[in-house]
């Protein structure tokens, strides 16, 4: 059925974000520290395990399917309500501070994974 | 007589699915015509909807977009934190655990290199545009990381909230680079395969922009650039208000 799958992937949601809380609190900083990610893993780790992996039918994938399509409309929406007129209106400070690192960064992109390639 | 502002209103969510079907396929004609698929249509998609944004922002003078409008409320709901992470964790379906295994380490170091770079070019900034104290400097830098360790930052060290707002338009502003300058950069920086993804997420950090400039160069990358990204908006709040505030303390 359609709904276990959707319900697996919310009861990794869930896990993964009560957990990232959980860690906010123990660092004692006002975040949820990772907890997409721990999410993210706990849905890669229960489809790979041999034990959990036959709960994966395909109707059950479906259910995951779904929403892993409405990721992209999610994104458009979410550009659609950002504060854009005030990150390009506030100042200078901003475009440039938000600029710069990223170009950095963009720049330094080949020089992490080419150390990767040899380390593997 | 039937109110027809009511019934967008009552239907928000409804409404939104409507409006993005309707920007996706616009997107979708000028990608093939105007730009001959050299674009990606997403990337046209995301665009428009950061002119409507822009356009909206400008009239209403609110904060949030196409939202102030409330007609289109309903655009909160679907393009808000609850549904952008829920269906991120779904996009980690098709991850591959031996790749992220593979990139794990400069993953990792990746996380690190992108928050210190971020953080100092942002306080240096800060600092060339007239900030002395510690405090805004070190909130202006946490922008530069993301649009959320900024306030968290600025309201852990009690910034004023015109530091605290330049903060959060930094990070907004970084989101909408990465968002389009990934696509147009990809072939360059060779991020075609997972391994680059995690390390490109890492770096840039930002969540929303990572996983919109992925989706619109490559949907099978999204994972992995957000499951790196999604731990350096965490690393950030916990490293800026702390560490990063001490050593920036010591000089100002």
């Amino acid at each position: 059925m359609i709904i276990y799958g959707v319900a697996i992937l919310a009861a990794c949601y869930l896990t993964g974000i009560l957990f990232g809380e959980f860690l906010g609190w123990l660092l004692g900083i006002p975040s949820n520290v990772g907890g997409v990610g721990f999410a993210m893993m706990l849905l890669i780790i229960i489809q790979s395990l041999p034990s959990t992996k036959k709960w994966f039918q395909p109707e059950v994938y479906k259910g995951i399917d779904f929403w892993n399509k409405m990721y992209i409309p999610v994104v458009i929406a979410m550009s659609a309500v950002q504060n854009a007129y005030a990150a390009f209106s506030s100042g200078f400070i901003a475009i440039l501070a938000g600029i710069v690192p990223v170009l950095i960064c963009f720049a330094i992109i080949p020089l992490l994974t080419s150390k990767n390639h040899q380390n593997v | 007589m039937f109110n027809l502002n009511e019934v967008f209103i009552k239907n928000g969510l409804i409404v939104a699915f409507v409006g993005v079907g309707l920007i996706l396929w616009f997107s979708d004609i000028l990608s093939g015509t105007l730009f001959k698929k050299r674009i990606p249509m997403v990337a046209i998609a995301i665009l428009i909807a950061l002119v409507i944004a822009y356009m909206t922002g400008y009239y209403t003078r609110g904060k949030n977009g196409i939202a102030d409008l409330a007609v289109f409320s309903g655009f909160t709901l679907l393009g808000g934190s609850m549904l952008r992470d829920f269906t991120i964790v779904a996009t980690a379906m098709n991850a591959d655990w031996t790749e992220i295994k593979k990139a794990g380490r400069s993953g990792f170091l990746a996380l690190f290199t992108g928050i210190l770079i971020a953080f100092f070019t942002g306080a240096f900034i800060a600092f060339m545009f007239g900030y002395k104290d510690a405090v805004s400097i070190t909130t202006i830098g946490a922008g530069a990381c993301t649009f959320i360790v900024g306030p968290v930052t600025g309201s852990a060290l009690g910034a004023s909230s015109e530091v605290i707002t330049i903060s959060i338009a930094t990070g907004v502003v970084k989101a909408i680079v990465v968002t389009i300058l990934t696509p147009m950069l990809a072939g360059k920086i060779k991020l075609n395969n997972p391994a680059t993804a995690l390390v490109y997420g890492g770096l840039m950090g930002t969540t929303s922009g990572v996983a919109a400039g992925l989706a619109a160069t490559n949907p099978l990358l999204v994972p992995y650039g957000a499951l790196s990204a999604t731990f350096a908006t965490g690393l950030g709040c916990l490293l800026c208000p702390s560490i990063f505030y001490l050593i920036l303390n010591s000089f100002f």
